[in-house]
């Protein structure tokens, strides 16, 4: 007897957390308890406007569905001033993907404290959601990253 | 217009106040011009040109010539005297080390479409009034000069020169341009198609790296292509991946530094708009940041080396259109 396999999709997401605020919040929610989906991996580093535009499309290429930013609020900089240049340029790689006919859902930026640890946890869980309704990543993907 | 830039060209170098000129000449065929630098007066009668065929932006030679011993005289069209002065912003040229001379531009001459009209032997060219002559071997074509421009010339933003020593000619003015039409139409269509789109065009890509190469804002002198643990060094096509990967990090490491010259489409041997990309890019910058031509200003602040505290959030690409 064959028995038919059915796989549930489960979306790869990436998050940049910045090492201050984010990485921080995103220890709050787990010291209080709160869920949030296993399958986001969270990359630390040390400030929002350290993630170059490269970084999201390596890791779209390397198999993940969705990538966010997280970041300090703006005005909370650790750095001062970090996080208003990393809006700038998400902003713009966010439109150009948009303009290629990349699904703009699948790009995130959130501000989040260290103080928000529920924030983290919301949305993440709303992100992953999202990206679940959306799919697997097809037209940012290297078939050559895939696993067999 | 050649006669008067040799004439200035040779007083220029026998004053001595410069010692070599950056211009053209006819490379293999008459069309394919090619930037050369000329030492002497006799390299200047024997081999200088200039045409409806000169569109190559001169501007990035300039970073390595203005470093070498003595002062280079240097031709710059409007669109190249932003690049110009773009590079200047950066302090890529020494600039005591170039003679400008701002020279006019009418458009230049697409060659393929000379070529579309069933033109060919082409040995030569000039304009007569709002017409063009191409001579061939065969003899003469006459042609309106609008059906063959460049397409970037044809929305030309600029004939104004930002920078210069002396002028050839007369002072233009900054048009009015409708260069973002086809950007718009682009945005316009659902994200299906604009995907559509962009896979037919960039798939096309073989990475010959002309366009980085002749991009007068690309002056890295170590390039994130050419890292070999960059993942994308690879000089064939690999993947769909790829194409996109380079194209957008191509445009986004230019963006708030392209003056819209549009080297890259021009060069592009598979004739890819990659000059829509930096568009984008540009027309982006104008709406969300006001708007801003680089090389207008040399002492201006990028938009992406700035900020100010109530900038959108990026999440108002979610909010635009559909």
């Amino acid at each position: 007897m064959q028995v038919e396999e059915t796989k549930e999709f489960k979306p790869t997401i990436v998050a940049f957390c910045c090492n201050w605020c984010s990485y921080a919040g995103a220890d709050l929610s787990g010291t209080n308890r709160l869920n949030y989906p296993a399958n986001v991996k969270i990359i630390r580093v040390p400030c929002s406007c350290r993630v170059n535009p490269m970084f999201i499309l390596r890791a779209f290429q390397r198999g993940a569905d969705g990538v966010i930013l997280c970041g300090c609020h703006p005005g909370d900089c650790h750095y001062t001033t970090g996080n208003y240049y990393a809006r700038r340029r998400m902003t713009l790689l966010f439109s150009m993907l948009d303009f290629l006919g990349i699904e703009k859902e699948r790009t995130r930026v959130e501000w989040v404290s260290a103080a928000e640890g529920a924030k983290f946890a919301a949305t993440m869980n709303d992100f992953v959601a999202t990206i679940t309704k959306l799919g697997e990543n097809r037209r940012l993907e290297d078939i050559r990253c895939k696993k067999q | 217009m050649q006669e008067a830039m040799i004439k200035r060209a040779k007083e220029l170098l026998a004053e001595g106040t410069v010692n070599r000129v950056m211009g053209w000449q006819a490379g293999e065929f008459a069309y394919d011009i090619t930037p050369t630098v000329f030492s002497s007066a006799d390299e200047l009668d024997k081999a200088f040109v200039y045409n409806d065929f000169c569109s190559a932006n001169v501007s990035k030679y300039m970073i390595k010539e203005s470093r070498k011993e003595g002062k280079i005289l240097c031709f710059l069209k409007p669109c190249d005297s932003y690049s110009f002065n773009q590079l200047l912003a950066e302090h890529r040229i020494w600039r005591d080390n170039v003679y400008i001379i701002g020279i006019p531009s009418y458009g230049k001459v697409d060659v393929n479409k000379v070529r579309a009209k069933g033109v060919t032997g082409i040995t030569g060219i000039h304009t007569d009034g709002p017409n063009v002559v191409v001579e061939t071997i065969y003899g003469s074509e006459t042609m309106v000069k609008m059906d063959v421009m460049e397409d970037r010339c044809l929305c030309c933003k600029s004939k104004k020169h930002m920078v210069y020593d002396e002028l050839l000619g007369e002072e233009g003015e900054v048009l009015q341009s409708n260069r973002f039409e086809q950007v718009e139409a682009l945005e316009n269509m659902t994200p299906e198609e604009r995907y559509e789109f962009w896979r037919s065009e960039l798939s096309k890509c073989i990475r010959c790296n002309a366009c980085r190469n002749v991009c007068p804002a690309c002056t890295c002198e170590n390039c994130v292509f050419d890292n070999p643990a960059s993942g994308v060094a690879n000089k064939a096509p690999s993947s769909d991946f790829e194409e996109n990967m380079f194209h957008i990090i191509r445009a986004f490491h230019v963006a708030g530094r392209c003056t819209d010259c549009g080297e890259c489409s021009r060069v592009c041997p598979q004739n890819i708009p990659l000059h829509l990309l930096n568009r984008k890019f540009i027309k982006d910058i104008n709406e969300l940041y006001g708007t801003y031509q680089a090389g207008e200003d040399k002492d201006a602040r990028g938009p992406l080396t700035n900020f100010t505290v109530d900038d959108c959030e990026p999440s108002i690409v979610h909010h635009r259109r559909g």
